[in-house]
């Protein structure tokens, strides 16, 4: 069964970057590039794990993960928060919202594939 | 031939009849019935108490004396009451608005409630009442002693019967005038008993002059023979003491206490004024008629020496007519009771309310409240003032030895009573009088009155003949007959004239020279102005005086303009009308305190009101001092309030400002978190593709290509985002150099148009009306051609239409240059617009390139260009307005 | 009304009736002749202290004259006023009519 992960993210190059790194670890990478209905997609695409953009078109990444938290199958799925902004304000924000993960771009490569081999670990094991 | 026990017996009955009258009069009074004790026939009549026995009997010595020179003292009043519209009516007003007892009352009232003032006042009005009084006593004992000689059996011996003549009517005086105690002064009785009295009196002297005109004299035309060819039959008058004694008699008429009593305490409506203004002289006239007839038959038909004062008796006497002579002597012992009874009435209200009651009071300090007691204290103040008045004029006749005529001991009350006058009239007239003024004014009157007059006259050794004849010390100046080397003038005149003069001159001196108090002031201002601050009222409210001090008071602690407008509220619930002081009805003293109470603390409130109301032993002027000092803690704690209102509102200042600096720095915060986001964004980008590059072993050549764009891409954006912050930090800073320059519109859009086109991938046709853009710009030309490419490539990036159409028009609107730049796609949402030229706005999901900073900086160039750029709305797509001022523009030549 | 009178009153925007504004002309009229009236009465009685008396040598007046003058003007000023009080309650009672005011006021 393949790992499919959904990415969620405005900025089409970060996109395309992440595509090309997760896709090489055998990931199936699915994109969306906006936030009002992004709830509804991570719901129809049952991902095993979601990358959230904070700064998104239409509905931050804050809003997108808390109504996510708000359905019960979705409370254990593992996401993976990137924001631009990087303040530590976000990053509580974040944690109260649900986020598995919170990074700060601009992130290594390294740090994201740990990050998201780390949270599937995670998800898997429990 | 009528014996002296007939004539006791006469009297008596006459006295019991006045008695009856009185006590009638009292009882209609009460019971509310009675409308003629009202009247102004009434008042008219009880003004003629000026008549005394003075008038009945020495008016006919005079004439037989001086001739003509009696009527002066008819003149002085009758011009008076001429003058009644605007001399005693003020006087009645201010009497009645002030509720004035007496005339001592009314001159310490109108200098800031003085006792100091009211006790001069009644010194001096005893002192001039005095001789008065004496002369009363003279006349009835005279009058006595008339028949007691024709009587055989008389056991008649005058000093026993002068004792128990005054003794008669201080008790007579006692019962008529102070058997209650009426909180407004006013006697209807005795009012009505004198009016009475007045008929009697102008009956008998009529009854005598008609009956010597045409029963002895023989007519009219005879009698005027007779006086022609008698010794006082051509006119000789001196001058000087004819103005002075028409001035004098004028002076008293006014300022007598017992004409004050009836003319002014008395009064039950102003507007009996009008009628007394000529039924009183025409009392006068009648009075004066036969009075020189009289003298001249008396000086014909009786032996020479008799005393012309008893003319009126002993004419109809001689020719035994003795029911003539019995009413004539009715008609002297009428007018000498009604003087006697209300000028002891008069004397003894001012010497108990002036001098026995402020001394109890005090002796009374400390003992509490003052309760009924009072009146029985006042009631028997004022029997035993009347006795001593009583006395006093009875020691007066003993010691002068009754010999003087009766004219000149009445002239010599007149003189003294009338100092009173330059403090009267100025109280009334001038505001600028003080009380100092009137003091110093008084006593220098005073004085020279009792050192020219009183004492030379009363004889008896007093004064050494000495000293009348060569001054005190051999000081010649100071004779009080002659002061200051000034002789040959008439003692009375020389009196009147040094004394009057010099007490006015010391009155105007002195008062121009003090300052008056605040509340000398205040009451200055309500006598002088009476007619501005008064209503005529009809009858007299006791109780609206008390309004009116509470309304003194409560300006004092509340303010002016709060008091008036909180009586004037509740006059208004009263009477439904405004412009008159509300009753103290206890609803409305209830209102005033808890009013008071909220200033000054709700037990003083209650005893200043308590005070007011409840008469008192405190002093207007002690509650006053009261009021001030409230006023100054009001003042001081008005002062804290304002202090820790400016505390508040430094505070708040201090909060608004750190507000400001919050939002300051939560917009510093955004911004810096926007440009963080900003350049983290392509800097992610960056990272990520050449870590992919630098990792990753066998990258296709196209994909390393492609990655390579990339990140060259990024860096540009990066780039870019870098000169936009830091032209947009130069711009806002003011800190921009603009390098002004001149050209036309068509270049300037030629140019921004070939250079925002070149290197766009999305196609994009301009529409421009050339001819319209022949306008000759002096303005900074890079920085508009910035604005302009910015526009220019919006529209290329953003524009959603098929085919993207740019349109450029340019236009003279209003004196200005405007340019506008609408393209032909969905535009800018309405809630979008006010946003638009914000940093970091950008509108929808399009990344295309920009930081959202260019409209932001195109508004930032147009601002410092003097003109604007805007967002028009409703025009089919996004449409942008460029407008420069005229001032800028040169018409292409 | 002669245009002087007519001056006499302030112009107001709501012109007043032209009886009322005489009236209130003769009153003021009236309250001047009050106030004259003692002046008058005092200058009519100092006048006899011009005529000649016995002290100088010249033939005396007759006291019966006197009489006469003083009682002559007396009587006048008597009249005067009895005039003057009736057109003053006249005047008075005709301004009772109109709301709070003050009688005869200057």
């Amino acid at each position: 069964m393949s790992r499919k992960v959904l990415l969620i993210e405005d900025e089409p190059n970060i996109s395309e970057a992440i595509r090309f790194l997760l896709t090489r670890e055998g990931w199936q990478v699915d994109t969306h590039a906006e936030g009002t209905d992004a709830v509804k997609v991570i719901l129809a695409a049952r991902p095993d794990l979601v990358i959230l953009d904070v700064m998104l078109p239409g509905k931050s990444g804050m809003d997108v993960l808390r109504d996510l938290r708000e359905h019960d199958e979705m409370t254990k799925l593992p996401v993976l928060m990137l924001t631009a902004r990087g303040q530590s304000r976000d990053r509580e924000m974040a944690e109260q919202a649900g986020v598995s993960r919170f990074m700060t771009k601009p992130f290594s490569n390294t740090e994201v594939l740990t990050a998201v081999r780390d949270l599937h670990a995670q998800a898997s094991r429990s | 031939m009528a014996t002296l026990n007939v004539l006791i017996l006469v009297c008596l009955g006459y006295v019991v009849l006045l008695f009856g009258v009185a006590f009638v009069a009292d009882r209609l009074a009460a019971s509310g019935g009675g409308k003629w004790l009202r009247s102004p026939l009434i008042y008219t009549l009880s003004l003629s108490i000026y008549c005394t026995a003075w008038t009945f009997y020495g008016a006919v010595g005079n004439a037989a004396r001086s001739g003509l020179e009696f009527v002066t003292i008819y003149l002085g009043p009758t011009l008076v009451m001429v003058s009644w519209w605007w001399g005693l009516r003020k006087l009645v007003r201010i009497g009645r608005s002030q509720r004035v007892t007496s005339i001592a009352d009314l001159i310490s009232s109108r200098y800031g409630k003085s006792n100091t003032l009211a006790i001069c006042v009644t010194t001096l009005a005893v002192l001039g009442g005095t001789p008065y009084i004496a002369l009363q006593l003279q006349s009835i004992t005279l009058s006595f002693s008339i028949f007691a000689e024709a009587d055989p059996a008389g056991l008649y011996r005058e000093g026993s019967s002068v004792f128990w003549v005054a003794a008669g009517l201080a008790v007579f005086a006692i019962l008529f005038g102070t058997r209650n105690l009426d909180v407004n002064e006013r006697h209807h009785g005795v009012v009505t008993a004198i009016a009475l009295e007045s008929v009697v009196k102008l009956f008998a002297l009529l009854a005598v002059g008609f009956f010597v005109v045409w029963g002895i004299a023989g007519g009219l035309g005879p009698t005027l023979d007779r006086i022609d060819a008698s010794k006082i039959g051509q006119w000789q008058v001196d001058a000087g003491r004819w103005t002075t004694l028409v001035f004098l008699s004028a002076a008293a008429f006014v300022c007598l206490p017992r004409m004050f009593q009836v003319m002014v305490v008395e009064n039950d409506d102003e507007s009996h004024l009008r009628t007394a203004s000529w039924a009183f002289p025409l009392y006068l006239l009648l009075m004066s008629l036969f009075v020189v007839p009289i003298a001249v038959v008396g000086l014909d038909l009786l032996p020479e020496g008799s005393n012309p004062d008893l003319f009126v008796l002993t004419v109809p006497l001689s020719q035994g007519n003795e029911w003539l002579a019995m009413l004539s002597f009715i008609g002297g012992f009428s007018s000498a009771t009604s003087m006697v009874i209300v000028t002891a009435m008069a004397l003894s209200t001012m010497v108990s309310n002036h001098v026995v009651m402020p001394i109890w009071l005090n002796t009374q300090e400390g003992t509490g409240s003052v309760s009924g007691d009072v009146r029985t204290i006042v009631l028997l103040a004022r029997r035993v003032s009347i006795a001593a008045i009583m006395a006093l004029g009875y020691f007066y006749y003993r010691l002068s030895g009754g010999g003087a005529a009766l004219a000149s001991i009445g002239l010599v009350a007149f003189a003294g009573i009338s100092q009173i006058l330059p403090a009267l009239v100025g109280g009334l007239f001038w505001r600028g009088a003080t009380r100092t003024g009137a003091l110093v004014g008084l006593s220098v009157g005073f004085a020279l009155w009792i050192y020219t007059m009183l004492l030379p006259d009363m004889g008896g050794g007093i004064i050494p003949n000495s000293v009348i004849e060569y001054g005190p010390f051999g000081w010649g100046w100071l004779r009080p007959q002659a002061l200051f080397g000034i002789e040959g003038m008439d003692p009375l005149v020389h009196s009147v004239l040094w004394s009057l003069s010099l007490n006015t001159i010391a009155f105007c001196v002195a008062s121009m020279l003090s300052f008056p108090s605040p509340l000398e002031r205040l009451q200055g201002a309500q006598f002088v102005n009476v007619f501005d601050h008064s209503t005529a009222l009809r009858g007299w409210t006791g109780s609206v005086a008390q309004s009116e001090d509470l309304m003194i008071m409560t300006q004092r602690i509340l303010g002016t303009i709060p008091a008036q407008e909180f009586f004037q509220a509740e006059a208004e619930r009263q009477n439904g009308r405004r412009g008159r002081l509300p009753e103290p009805t206890p609803g409305f003293l209830e209102r005033l305190e808890r009013e008071l109470s909220g200033s000054v603390g709700a037990a003083t409130a209650h005893a200043m009101i308590g005070q007011i109301v409840g008469g008192a032993s405190v002093s207007v002027e002690d509650l006053l001092a009261v009021a001030d000092e409230s006023a100054q803690l009001l003042e001081y704690s008005s002062q804290l309030e304002a202090k820790s209102a400016e505390l508040s509102r430094t505070a708040r200042q201090l909060r608004e400002a750190n507000t400001k600096l919050t939002q300051v720095s939560m917009q510093k915060d955004a911004f810096l978190s926007q440009v963080s986001h900003e350049l983290r964004t392509p800097m992610t980008s960056i990272r990520a593709f050449s870590e992919i590059m630098r990792d990753t072993d066998g990258l296709s050549a196209a994909e390393q290509k492609r990655y390579a764009a990339i990140i060259h891409d990024e860096a540009l954006r990066l780039t870019r985002l870098l000169d936009d912050l830091l032209d947009l930090s130069v711009l806002e800073s003011g800190q921009v150099n603009l390098n002004m320059g001149d050209g036309t519109l068509r270049a300037m859009l030629d140019r921004a148009v070939s250079s925002a086109l070149a290197g766009g991938e999305r196609p994009l046709s301009v529409r421009r009306v050339r001819s319209s853009e022949r306008i000759q710009l002096h303005t900074d030309l890079d920085r508009l051609g910035q604005v302009f490419i910015n526009l220019i490539s919006n529209a290329q990036k953003y524009c959603d239409a098929a085919e993207p159409i740019l349109t450029i028009s340019a236009h003279d609107v209003g004196g200005q240059v405007v340019i506008d730049f609408i393209d032909n796609g969905s535009g800018i949402p309405p809630e979008a617009q006010s946003m638009v030229f914000e940093k970091f706005s950008r509108v929808g999901s399009d990344k295309a390139g920009g930081a959202g900073l260019g409209l932001a900086i195109c508004r930032e160039i147009m601002q410092r260009l003097g003109g604007e750029v805007t967002y028009l709305p409703g025009q089919g797509g996004a449409a942008f307005r460029v407008s420069l001022p005229l001032a800028y523009r040169q018409a292409a030549q | 009304m002669s245009p002087q009178d007519a001056g006499e009153s302030k112009p107001s925007p709501v012109r007043p009736s032209l009886f009322l504004e005489r009236q209130s002309y003769r009153r003021r009229r009236l309250a001047d002749a009050a106030r004259l009236l003692p002046f008058l009465g005092a200058a009519l009685f100092a006048l006899p202290l011009l005529w000649p008396d016995s002290s100088d040598g010249t033939k005396a007046l007759p006291l019966s004259s006197a009489i006469f003058y003083i009682f002559a003007c007396w009587g006048a000023l008597i009249l005067v006023n009895v005039v003057f009080g009736f057109a003053a309650r006249r005047m008075s009672v005709g301004e009772n009519a109109e709301p709070e005011a003050e009688t005869w006021r200057r």
